[in-house]
């Protein structure tokens, strides 16, 4: 059996296991678990962009924020049902990626990472000015619509946890797909050596770009699915930098920036730590701060990058499987 | 002589203020080899980031096939047929040596040499394809690096010190292979600090100190001491 088709029957398995949770758990676990999936989501895309495409946004928000509004415009004014809107979240998103990206990316380094931050706060202005999304207070979705999702409320929170299990595996299983493509290549190539990469004739910029918009899609997809869930959304919840990009930003470094499994191993250290530790207030994010800035002197590959390097394990074998 | 496939003419360039090169000339004859020696210091990968527009050029200073390239970005020289191996060889590290072979193969042109062919070349890299490129002995991986730039099927390789940091012996094998590339119709400019392995390898030779030509003929027509001179500048 090789390494390729073990990985695919232990996401499989742990798929089922997941699938299969709202049947033996309760609503609060549900929650929890759909939390998770959500930043594993956000955290293997935000990984893409910077760990591989060399992309270091703290702008993520905007595609969040961009994604739960268009699922709650299109809910409201538009009438349709907020499961069929998802997609749409993603359009959105991506155009507004479209846009951003030729103008952020004449800027290099840090001051493409201030410009990617002063796009967002730019939309969520832009939102937070328009009197009939609710203006700065936001707005929720009507009863009548949160009742077209499904009759019962258990029964709606399941088919949401679904439609985000299934999202996050997706978002999973594209990435690993991409990386282990042809497209992948460049793309590794561009994180170890962008010079070098464009000297062999790889296009550094549509790779870039190609990169930007479609997890700027993906982006907005689990920001429509974590506002559905929510049933409320205004622009400080909706555009906020330190739920969308910088906790985001700890789990990748902490778990390993540069490798999917990393994104994986962070999400999870990250949520071990916050239900350990939420109770006890400012030292929760004291010892946050300190795990960051431990991983950051110690291990510069983040805890994953540790495993590799001891035990030469590798989850998702995203290297070396070309016959 | 025929027409050049590749000319440099008058070629100033620099660093922001730091000017280092100074009206520099020089012609490659097709399917020849041209040795470009010089100290350090004196311009000579400052010359090739140049023609490859790492560094500032105008459109006229630089030819290919008789047209002005010296407006062609970067990432483009590979498809038109001009590659480099780098001094310092920079192979991506997260990528097997096969992997640094496809990746260069499905960016460059087709042609007669394939992923499959560097293997014959280097037969080593063929035993050695899954392995992680800088993983590789310094010799091995400077072979991947010319690897890379063959399956580019490139009309001109611009080789960048290809024995620097390798010791002697491993140096002979990585030469070895510059006479089948060079048959196989590629040209090449050499630069390497050993002269008399210049002297031997190339057709022409040009010789750059601070920035200039100061010397530049057919290989034959120079004594090791007249090149020594030129070397430093004397």
């Amino acid at each position: 059996m090789s390494a390729a088709t073990r990985a695919t029957i232990g996401l499989i398995l742990i798929a089922a296991i997941l699938a299969s949770l709202p049947l033996w758990t309760g609503a609060a676990n549900l929650r929890l678990v759909g939390e998770i999936l959500s930043y594993m989501a956000l955290a293997v895309l935000w990984n893409l962009l910077a760990g591989y495409a060399g992309l270091v946004s703290v702008g993520q928000q905007a595609f969040l924020g961009l994604g739960g509004y268009t699922l709650f415009i299109c809910t409201i004014w538009l009438g349709m049902p907020p499961l069929a809107a998802v997609p749409l979240a993603a359009v959105a998103a991506c155009l507004a990626g479209v846009i951003f990206a030729p103008l952020l990316f004449r800027l290099e380094g840090a001051y493409f990472a201030v410009g990617t931050w002063v796009a967002a706060e730019t939309v969520a202005l832009i939102f937070a000015a328009i009197p009939s999304l609710g203006a700065g207070a936001g707005m929720s979705l009507p009863a009548a619509a949160v009742k077209g999702i499904a009759s019962s409320r258990s029964m709606r929170e399941w088919l949401i946890y679904w439609i985000m299990l299934g999202l996050a595996l997706a978002i999973l299983g594209g990435t690993f797909a991409l990386i282990r493509s042809k497209a992948g290549l460049a793309l590794m190539a561009l994180r170890d050596n962008p010079t070098a990469a464009g000297s062999v004739g790889v296009d550094i910029w549509w790779t870039r770009f190609w990169t930007y918009i479609g997890v700027a899609a993906a982006t907005g997809a689990v920001g429509s699915v974590i506002f559905l869930q929510k049933l409320r959304i205004s622009p400080d919840a909706g555009f906020s930098l330190n739920d969308w990009t910088a906790i985001v930003i700890f789990i990748v470094v902490i778990g390993g920036i540069g490798r999917i499994e990393g994104a994986i191993v962070g999400t999870l250290l990250y949520f071990l730590l916050r239900e350990m530790l939420i109770d006890y207030g400012t030292i929760y994010l004291i010892v946050l701060g300190l795990v960051g800035i431990l991983v950051m002197i110690f291990s510069r590959g983040g805890v994953w990058g540790l495993v590799e390097r001891h035990l030469g394990w590798s989850l998702l074998p995203t290297r070396r499987l070309r016959d | 002589m025929a027409e050049p496939i590749l000319s440099v003419d008058g070629l100033s360039s620099g660093y922001g203020d730091f000017q280092a090169l100074f009206g520099v000339s020089l012609d490659l004859a097709p399917k020849s080899i041209l040795g470009l020696v010089g100290s350090n210091g004196a311009g000579k990968s400052t010359l090739f980031k140049a023609i490859l527009g790492l560094l500032p050029r105008a459109r006229e200073m630089v030819r290919f096939q008789g047209q002005p390239i010296g407006d062609v970005p970067t990432r483009r020289l590979a498809q038109i047929g001009i590659v480099m191996v780098p001094e310092g060889r920079r192979l991506f590290r997260s990528l097997s040596v096969e992997e640094n072979l496809v990746l260069a193969a499905e960016h460059g042109r087709k042609g007669a040499w394939t992923v499959q062919r560097v293997f014959e070349l280097f037969p080593i890299l063929g035993e050695k394809r899954r392995q992680g490129a800088t993983s590789l002995s310094g010799g091995q991986q400077q072979m991947v690096a010319i690897g890379r730039a063959l399956v580019a099927n490139p009309e001109v390789i611009l080789f960048d010190e290809i024995s620097l940091g390798l010791a002697p012996i491993v140096v002979n094998d990585v030469y070895a292979a510059l006479p089948e590339i060079n048959a196989s119709g590629i040209s090449a400019i050499v630069v390497e600090q050993d002269v008399d392995r210049v002297r031997r390898l190339a057709h022409q030779l040009v010789c750059l100190n601070e920035g200039r030509v100061v010397l530049s003929g057919p290989a034959g027509d120079f004594t090791k001491a007249q090149l020594t001179a030129a070397y430093f500048g004397e």
